[in-house]
């Protein structure tokens, strides 16, 4: 029998270069977990986030652990517009990041974040982070938040849906 | 049903005699982005700390860079160099092996192609390591092969490397 399929694909969307955020709208809540995964810098050194259900307030705190090749650092925000993803920020060229929105349906229980990013002519980092709203996430705003500049055109981001049965 | 999206491509299991490499070669150009995961232990002497894993691509050894940040359970630290280390494996201790995840998005674009490197090795009292790395092969060539070999010695009996291919619609 064949089994179902768990890792599904639900939108992917390529930056243009002349905007700050991208969005991903009417995320179905029939999965598990959330997965975006990309390629992407900006165009300038700022940072990108995430935000959720546009929420642009106060409302978010998130961990970084980085390093830059030769030292290792560690900074925290909270009562913050937005969760990092890329914090030191790239405008150098296409670094990967994958980002884990765990149990992201649910209306009981702040949702949390796993993200990582790295470029190997800058940073890599992990970051954790938390959007203190029990709403179920219907849409995940990425974008320069705290900062100057664009997302960089041809970035890409994929929106996969998990299943965990 | 939806057509399945996380694909695997390719699998190989290290046989009894041990392998200095391991090669993915003829990498099907139809899906968006690669996944290696591997479990690997070498025959290299030395502890887990001395030992790592590289990966070129097209059997290319140039034009590579990392960032690395690494955890020991004692102390962090951060590197780089020009090369791609894809974990820190365990050697000399039998049974004991590392585990890898390598990402590697838009691998048939015109783009430098990144990657991302998680990697774990765990062997109770005598070492545990963990790495994230940012690797960069800054060459505009599709990704048509893949290699994967150790630092020192080779890869033991029963270390397995999986490619998957995973498309974005």
């Amino acid at each position: 029998m064949a089994s179902a399929q768990t890792y599904t694909p639900i939108a992917t969307i390529t930056a243009s270069g002349s905007t700050t955020s991208v969005t991903f709208s009417s995320i179905p809540q029939t999965y598990t977990d959330l997965v975006i995964a990309g390629a992407f810098y900006e165009t300038s050194s700022s940072n990108t986030s995430l935000q959720f259900n546009g929420d642009t307030g106060s409302n978010y705190s998130s961990t970084t652990l980085l390093a830059n090749g030769s030292s290792v650092s560690s900074a925290r925000v909270s009562n913050f517009a937005c969760i990092f993803w890329d914090r030191q920020g790239n405008a150098t060229g296409y670094g990967t990041g994958v980002a884990h929105i765990m149990n992201y349906s649910n209306t009981t229980t702040y949702k949390t974040a796993l993200l990582r990013y790295g470029y190997a002519g800058t940073w890599v980092e992990v970051d954790a982070g938390s959007w203190h709203n029990t709403s179920a996430i219907t849409s995940i705003t990425v974008g320069v938040v705290s900062g100057s500049g664009n997302l960089a055109s041809g970035s890409t981001y994929t929106l996969y849906g998990i299943l965990a049965a | 049903m939806a057509t399945s999206t996380y694909n695997l491509i390719a699998s190989q299991v290290v046989g009894s005699g041990g392998a200095s490499s391991i090669t993915f070669s003829s990498i099907p150009q139809t899906y968006t982005d690669l996944l290696v995961v591997m479990s690997v232990s070498t025959n290299a002497s030395g502890t887990a700390s001395a030992n790592g894993t590289n990966i070129n691509f097209n059997g290319v050894t140039t034009n590579r860079t990392y960032k690395r940040l690494e955890g020991s359970g004692s102390s962090v630290s951060s590197d780089s160099g020009s090369n791609i280390p894809v974990g820190t494996v365990n050697a000399g201790s039998s049974g004991v092996f590392s585990n890898q995840q390598i990402y590697i998005p838009n691998y048939t674009s015109s783009n430098y192609k990144s990657v991302s490197v998680d990697s774990v090795v765990e062997y109770n009292s005598s070492v545990g390591t963990q790495d994230l790395v940012a690797g960069l092969w800054s060459s505009t060539a599709a990704i048509t092969s893949l290699t994967i070999y150790p630092d020192a010695g080779s890869f033991i009996q029963y270390s397995t490397f999986y490619l998957y291919g995973i498309k974005n619609s």
